[in-house]
Formats: C-alpha cells, sequence, structure tokens
C-alpha cells in the first residue's frame, strides 16, 4: 500500500454524491505522489454495499466513469458490512496475481438518502427474507440476541457462576455485560476526539452510555454504530514499484476470509479452532460457535495469522483496527482475533489492554497501550459508511504504519509510537463473512 | 411546483419533503443542493420455493423442521434447509415439538421502518428437544424483566394464516 485517503465520515453530505466523494478521497490520497498519475493505475476495485441506499444500480461503473478510469479493468465488489475490506483483499488480490502493478481500491456508501429507521430496513434485508426479517429484521436485535447469549456464557456461568438464584445471576450477568461493554464506547469515542474524521467524537462516561437510550436490550444508542455518508480509497502496487511513489510503503502481509451461516439459528456447537497459542483443553465444554462468537471472524484471524507466520497475535501486533459496529461485538472479535481466550473478553476490557495510554478515559486502565484496538475510533465513533469503511480502517492502519497520524489528523495523539505491525478486521451481518489483513511497515 | 424552501438544518429536510415535496438544502459553507421526495415501492413475486411446506404447516399449526438422510448424519434442523450444511444430504420433513426453551432473547425498543410501530417486541431464539439447530421467533405475552435463558415456552400459531414466519410465535409455558 502506497496511499490512501478518507472523506469525512458524517451523517449526510447532501452537496456532494458517491461519485464527488470517492473522487475527493482519491484527490487526497494522490496529494503529493506526483509520480502516482492516473496513467500509473492499471484498474480498479470498487465497493459499495447497497443499491437500495444510492438507488442507482451498477453505480461502481459511475464511479470508474467520474474517476475517469475507463477503459481499465474494474470489478464491483459487495460483501455486506465486510464489503470495504473485501475491496481491500480484491485490490491486494490483483496485485499479488500479477495481473495489475498498481490497483486503485475505493469504496463509499450514501446511507443519508433515506430516513434512519429505513436504512435499517434495508441493512435487515440482508438477513433471511423467509424466516428472520419478517419477524421484526433489526440488526441491533440480531446483535443484542448474540451478546446476551455471550453473556450467559461467560459472565452467568463464569463470574456470577456462584449466584444459586438463576435470574438473579442473568440479571446481575447482563449488568456487569452492560456495564463493560459502555467501556468500549467511552474508549472509542474519546480516541475519535483526536481524529478529524470521525463522525461522533464525544468525552462521554459510563453513566452517559449506560443511560443512552435502549435500542434493543441490552445494547444502548452509544453502544452502537451510526449511519454515515462517506468515501475511502487506498492504493495498492507491486513491491517494485512502490518506492517510486513513497519512502515509507506499507506491506500486506497475510490476508484472511472466513464466512458463517446467514442465519444465526443455524449456526452450529462444535468445536473451537484454535490459534496457535491456544490449547483444545482451554474450549472443553463450549459449545462453539453458538450464537456467542464469530467462528468467519475466528476462521479470518487464523488464515491471516498463518500468512504473516503470527503466532501469538498479543505479542506480535501493536495494534487493530476492528469492526465495532456494536460494543458487544468488539469484545467478541477480541477473542475471535486470539487477544485473549473465549471467555476472557470482558475481562481484557477491564485490564484496558485495548486503551492508549496517553488519553484520560476517567477508567482505570492500568495495562493501557498494551494492544490498542481502535486507537481511530472505531465504527462507534467514526462511522459506518458500508463500502467504505474497511477501506476507511485500512487507511488509518496506513497512516500509523507510517507514523503520519499527526500530518494527516493534525494531532499526534492518537499516533502508537513504533507501530510496525497492525492488523484490520471488516465484517458482515452477524459474523456471516469476516476479513482479516495484517500490514506491517515495508521500508 | 414554486421554487423549494431553503432550508439550514439537513434535520429539517425531511419534514420540508413531506410538506412540499421538494427542498434546497444549504450547508456551512453555503454549498446549495436541491433534493427531492421520491417515493419508491416494488411488489415482489415472492416464492418460498423449497421451504413452502414449512409456511403451508403453519396454517395446520405445525412447526417442521427437517433431518438430514444421510444415516451417518442425521443433523436435526429447527429452521428447515432443504440440504444438510453439515455433509450436503438432502433433508427431509420432520415435525418439532410446540414447545422449547428460550436459548438467547432481546427486546428491541427500536426496529425497521416496517416494524416500528409494533416496538417493543421480543424475539428469541428457541432450543427443541431433538434438534441440533435454533429457531428465531417472537415472544409474547412477556415483558423484557420476565425472560432469561433456558426459559419454557411454548407455541401459538394464528387463527388465519398470512403465510409469513409472523404466522408462528411463542409465549411463556404453562406449568
Amino acid at each position: 500500500m502506497v496511499t490512501g485517503g478518507v472523506t469525512k465520515f458524517a451523517k449526510a453530505h447532501p452537496s456532494m454524491d458517491f461519485r464527488l466523494m470517492v473522487q475527493r478521497a482519491y484527490e487526497y490520497a494522490l496529494k503529493g505522489i506526483p509520480n502516482l498519475t492516473k496513467d500509473r493505475i492499471d484498474g480498479t476495485r470498487i465497493s459499495y454495499f447497497s443499491d437500495h441506499f444510492s438507488r442507482q444500480l451498477k453505480a461502481a461503473s459511475m464511479v470508474q466513469d467520474y474517476l475517469g478510469m475507463n477503459p481499465k479493468g474494474s470489478v464491483r465488489i459487495e460483501w455486506g458490512g465486510a464489503t470495504g475490506g473485501e475491496c481491500f483483499q480484491a485490490a491486494y488480490e490483483a496485485v499479488a496475481s500479477g495481473r495489475m502493478d498498481v490497483c486503485l481500491a475505493a469504496g463509499y456508501e450514501t446511507m443519508s438518502r433515506v430516513a434512519t429507521w429505513k436504512g435499517n430496513e434495508f441493512i435487515a434485508l440482508a438477513s433471511d427474507t423467509n424466516f428472520d426479517f419478517p419477524l421484526g429484521g433489526f440488526y441491533t436485535g440480531y446483535y443484542a440476541l448474540m451478546v446476551v447469549r455471550h453473556i450467559y456464557e461467560y459472565l452467568r456461568l463464569g463470574k456470577f457462576g456462584h449466584v444459586k438464584d438463576e435470574r438473579e445471576a442473568q440479571r446481575l450477568a447482563i449488568a456487569e455485560g452492560q456495564r463493560i461493554m459502555s467501556w468500549v464506547s467511552v474508549k472509542n469515542h474519546r480516541n475519535a476526539l483526536h481524529n478529524p474524521y470521525a463522525q461522533y467524537p464525544k468525552p462521554v462516561t459510563v453513566d452517559d452510555v449506560l443511560a443512552s437510550e435502549m435500542i434493543s436490550f441490552p445494547l444502548t444508542r452509544d453502544q452502537i454504530c451510526t449511519m454515515s455518508d462517506g468515501a475511502a480509497v487506498a492504493v495498492l502496487c507491486d513491491e517494485s514499484r512502490a518506492r517510486e511513489f513513497t519512502d515509507r510503503p506499507v506491506r500486506i502481509v497475510g490476508v484472511g476470509c472466513g464466512t458463517d451461516t446467514m442465519r444465526l439459528a443455524d449456526r452450529p456447537f462444535g468445536k473451537v479452532p484454535l490459534h496457535p497459542h491456544e490449547k483444545a483443553s482451554d474450549y472443553q465444554n463450549l459449545p462453539y460457535p453458538g450464537v456467542h462468537s464469530f467462528r468467519a471472524g475466528r476462521a479470518a484471524g487464523i488464515e491471516a495469522y498463518r500468512m504473516a507466520g503470527i503466532h501469538d497475535p498479543r505479542k506480535e501486533l501493536d495494534f487493530i483496527e476492528l469492526h465495532d459496529a456494536y460494543a458487544s461485538s468488539e469484545i467478541q472479535t477480541y477473542e475471535d482475533l486470539g487477544l485473549c481466550k473465549y471467555g476472557e473478553g470482558y475481562d481484557f476490557t477491564l485490564s484496558g489492554a485495548p486503551f492508549l495510554k496517553n488519553i484520560d478515559y476517567g477508567l482505570d486502565v492500568p495495562e493501557a497501550g498494551k494492544i490498542p484496538v481502535n486507537p481511530s475510533g472505531g465504527l462507534i465513533a467514526c462511522g459506518h459508511p458500508v463500502g467504505a469503511t474497511g477501506l476507511m480502517q485500512g487507511v488509518f492502519a496506513f497512516w500509523q504504519l507510517q507514523g503520519t497520524i499527526r500530518r494527516h489528523f493534525g494531532d499526534g495523539t492518537l499516533q502508537i509510537k513504533d507501530a510496525r505491525r497492525g492488523a484490520i478486521h471488516s465484517h458482515a451481518g452477524t459474523g456471516s463473512s469476516v476479513t482479516v489483513s495484517i500490514l506491517e511497515r515495508g521500508w | 411546483m414554486a421554487k423549494p424552501k431553503v432550508v439550514e438544518h439537513f434535520r429539517d429536510v425531511q419534514e420540508e419533503l413531506a410538506r412540499s415535496g421538494a427542498a434546497i438544502f444549504r450547508d456551512k459553507d453555503a454549498v446549495e443542493s436541491l433534493i427531492l421526495d421520491d417515493p419508491y415501492s416494488i411488489r415482489y413475486i415472492h416464492s418460498y420455493a423449497e421451504d413452502s411446506p414449512f409456511f403451508l404447516a403453519l396454517a395446520e399449526k405445525k412447526i417442521l423442521g427437517s433431518r438430514c438422510t444421510n444415516p451417518k448424519c442425521r443433523f436435526v434442523f429447527a429452521t428447515p434447509r432443504s440440504h444438510c450444511m453439515t455433509c450436503g444430504g438432502a433433508t427431509q420433513w420432520l415435525e418439532l415439538p410446540p414447545r422449547g426453551r428460550v436459548h438467547s432473547w432481546t427486546t428491541c425498543h427500536f426496529g425497521s421502518e416496517a416494524f416500528l410501530k409494533e416496538t417493543p417486541y421480543n424475539l428469541a431464539m428457541v432450543e427443541f428437544e431433538g434438534a441440533n439447530s435454533l429457531l428465531l421467533t417472537r415472544l409474547k405475552d412477556a415483558v423484557e424483566s420476565d425472560l432469561y435463558v433456558g426459559m419454557p415456552v411454548e407455541a401459538r400459531f394464528a387463527e388465519t394464516p398470512r403465510y409469513r414466519i409472523t404466522d408462528l410465535w411463542f409465549v411463556p409455558a404453562r406449568t
């Protein structure tokens, strides 16, 4: 990867359609790289999630057209919430296969063209329309179903295992789960105070998050990402050309992708696929993934780590930008990606390990800085214009590894010192598809 | 149509569209964008295809799952599939008991536009004796504070079928 660009994510950009948004991100990416001109780009991969939002089919062709890329090769990429992450990997594959020397990955979503609750309906149409959607299809509801079970498996049967009264034990476990999920929301919203691209930076407290509107029990508004307009681009090329464009290229050393059933109801109760630093005996009585964990995330992590030669991500990654569409799914993803074992996600959060050292969260975070997660603010605070999101993560990770956060953000607070290797993680509906890509300094 | 009214807050755009059918949004940089109200509806010809027997059975107050016919597999799906996700074998229909337990649950206080007027409503995933997978359903006659993992529940069926998954719902089991 040699450059990237992002538009500010916003509730609405009514004065820019999707073509102009991508153009703006593309112009930003090319700025200051005189050798990187349009004629050096061999083709594109263009991503957006839903034709419903733009009500313009084959919209990726119009992006290709607007950027003046015709007659170069292009493909539209769509894979639900993981659309941006898939687009990043599609561009990687175009270059790695030798088909292109230089490939532009571009993604966007314009979600403001419908009211928020209609937007939720469009997103819920990415669930089974025979069995799931007509029941009250609502993605926050699906993730709430997942986290209620996650809390049951790991807090009810764990920390509150000693409580005899079943109803009381579950009530206590859910309250504890809500409190810890709020820590994630505080972290991401406060990190975003230093990210000018973020849609909803705010100095919230755990009490504020808990007091925000209940959307689908136990998830409150501040624990959930929002609808956004935005675009992001990344330029990928082969190693021999990278130095013509920048003296600080970033190497993509691992890619992984996993999938799972579209219907939550079909998820099996089997065995945990292990990371190299785990043992089968860690999970003897854990029915997996059930509806509590993302098997696709674990599969994507295993594939990407293997390719990158990572044996213990806790020691070999300097940061992760992961798909926190919900505070719950950030905690579930810590476990999928092996930052801690299954069942340890809540304690891992409370340890402070995924927090940044130099930010005041108003929380006691003794292990802050150990492995920062979503230093940018993640989806919860940056927004989630679906087709752009995974690419946005790629751009933020790229700037972290280059050490150029201050230059791009006008504020160096979020720069992780000497970051050498990071991961990006993009995730679609209830974990039906997930990508993980590993990026490291290439100089 | 008269020249659309200029609106300076994006949150006011929808109201103006509903009132007059158009608006000019002026952003903080004084850039003006013309915005139209543009309704869009579609009539689909939705076939349940291989899932049809399930929806027809709801009218007879039966819940059909499916079981893999491969003798080495015999996976039982509480949400039917006509081919097994484990071994790839064909499945056959199987009647499920009208009662089960809550595997997980939530109360939706908001929802997609189509369901907003029904909020709050409960969703539950139900596990059945003898089945290897779950069924997503509405859980009625109970409020948020009544619900818990492991709660016994029983099926209810619409008296007048509409041939939708909502012809079936669950309520707390009478003990």
